[in-house]
């Protein structure tokens, strides 16, 4: 019997223990609704996160240590980071969709001779990173809120070039449909130079997968993907001039070119295995997992929002 | 005297099923305009600014240059004629907005005035044409002065459905079966092809009466 009214105690105690920490934990230091989305930030002790539309299942967040910022939190960014060991040193970087300037806060950090261009097409989202993520803006930094596409079109006009182009404008809730159409790819293929390589964090699943993925190829043929099943993430690499059929192993590349290991020791620090990660990466030539009869998404026939309903 | 009463409300009908059709093709084209200015204007919140603003500042034009028309000699022919006019100035919008947007893109740096623009160029002149067909309806459906609201009422009711669907299935069914060209060129199609039929019935109409008409006087 007192053993009993011991383990409910003790229940109880872990009960209120857990209440009382969870609400210590999770602190909203600000929100707002904007012309886009809600807007949430939020504390976790040492964890700070940006959140969209909270309710959704699949919330693309943004977070970072306070007392770490440069350590990337999350998988999928650590996954961009991979292309550094195809292309080890892009001069120009494009940023295309914002978040909490974390990326461009580390790619400014492991490459600060680089120029990197930040676009966003919420201007809360940006003032957001400024004031809470200390997204950081310089004469090499700089942020342009407008619509994805259109910057990009207007950066062809201006004859720019980009070595490493960032897609990361997707999140599980709403896609914008005009950034996944074969003729968007092909402005985003004229603006990479000619080793340029093209990162890009997509959200698709059901019959979008296999659209998307037909797509990309039709414009790059080839490419390197790393997908993640549970949460319908999948990060996208591919480059200007057509990939080796598989991507070569870390020793080789590492072999090949002395700023890929530099820069993998310094990843390193900020808690990124790159070799690792690098390792997930399959070429599709070898495994495609779409059917190769899948439609193409275009300007004309894009409903990517329709077709990612489960 | 019956007969007549009858072969009346089958017209009426019919009017009433083009009013359907009008409300039907403005908010389809509406919501492809979406879709029609995003690769070269983006999906900012001001790009649909800009098409809600040219849809409702042509319809106003349309309703006011409609009921002005319908106090000329209104017919059934003339209102079949509106309605393929609709359709012709429809078919720019499948053949050259590309080339129209990309001059547009050019010229206007500020998205916000590049889409103002585009969309005055592409859907302005239709969405007039469409929205004259509405006080015309009016003006071939009433018959005297204490029906009046009834029937404009009823119109209404029957066009704004119409739009109501015209929106739904568009953008739950239609971007999902066909290229964004074909649902122009179909509703296109469609318009140009009740005006005929309109105009072949309003000319049937008349023969029909000018054979009554004969055959009283020759009875007489």
């Amino acid at each position: 019997m007192p053993n009993a009214i011991s383990k409910l105690m003790l229940g109880l105690f872990f009960l209120m223990a857990a209440f009382i920490t969870n609400n210590a934990m999770a602190k909203v230091i600000h929100s707002e609704r904007s012309l886009y989305s809600n807007i949430l930030v939020e504390d976790k002790g040492d964890l700070r996160c940006l959140k969209f539309n909270v309710k959704s299942r699949n919330t693309r967040q943004t977070c970072f240590f306070k007392s770490q910022p440069q350590k990337l939190v999350f998988n999928y960014t650590k996954l961009l980071l991979t292309s550094l060991l195809v292309n080890p040193e892009p001069k120009r970087i494009l940023i295309i969709g914002l978040g909490g300037g974390t990326m461009s806060n580390t790619l400014h950090q492991l490459l600060p001779d680089s120029d990197i261009d930040n676009v966003e097409i919420d201007p809360s989202v940006i003032k957001v990173a400024r004031q809470y993520f200390g997204f950081l803006e310089n004469e090499q930094i700089k942020t342009y809120s407008q619509d994805g596409r259109v910057f990009v079109k207007r950066a062809l006009l201006k004859k720019q070039q980009y070595d490493w182009i960032i897609l990361d404008a997707f999140n599980g809730d709403y896609i914008p449909e005009h950034l996944m159409t074969k003729e968007f790819l092909e402005e985003i293929k004229s603006l990479l130079s000619k080793e340029g390589i093209l990162t890009a964090n997509t959200f698709s699943s059901s019959k979008l997968y296999a659209y998307e993925s037909a797509t990309y190829k039709s414009v790059f043929g080839d490419f390197y993907q790393v997908s993640n099943q549970d949460d319908n993430n999948r990060v996208i690499l591919a480059r200007n001039t057509p990939l080796e059929q598989s991507p070569l192993s870390v020793e080789v590349l590492i072999k090949q070119n002395e700023s890929i290991a530099k820069l993998a020791s310094e990843l390193l620090a900020i808690g990124v295995d790159v070799k690792q990660l690098y390792q997930n990466m399959k070429s599709t030539t070898t495994h495609q997992d779409w059917p190769d009869d899948s439609p193409i998404l275009t300007d004309q026939f894009a409903p990517a929002n329709l077709l990612n309903i489960n | 005297m019956q007969a007549l009463n009858k072969s009346v409300n089958y017209q009426n009908l019919f009017i009433y099923l083009l009013a359907f059709t009008s409300g039907f093709s403005i908010m389809c084209i509406e919501l492809l305009a979406g879709r029609i200015l995003a690769p070269f204007f983006g999906s900012s919140v001001h790009i649909w600014g800009s098409i809600i603003t040219v849809f409702m500042l042509s319809l106003s034009f349309g309703y006011l240059l409609g009921g002005k028309f319908s106090t000329q000699s209104a017919s059934l022919t003339r209102y079949g004629a509106i309605f393929i006019i609709a359709g012709i100035t429809l078919l720019p919008i499948a053949a050259s907005s590309t080339w129209l947007m990309e001059a547009i893109f050019l010229a206007v740096e500020d998205s916000r005035y590049g889409s103002l623009l585009a969309s005055t160029v592409l859907f302005f002149l239709p969405t007039v044409i469409l929205g004259m067909l509405s006080p015309y309806s009016v003006r071939l459906l009433v018959t005297n002065s204490n029906e009046s609201g009834q029937v404009a009422g009823r119109l209404y009711f029957v066009a704004t459905l119409g739009s109501a669907l015209g929106t739904i299935i568009t953008s739950f069914y239609l971007v999902l079966w066909f290229d964004i060209n074909t649902i122009v060129i179909t509703v296109s199609l469609v318009l140009s092809l009740l005006g005929v039929i309109t105009i072949l019935l309003a000319k049937s109409h008349a023969n029909f009466r000018t054979t009554n008409l004969q055959r009283d006087i020759s009875h007489a």
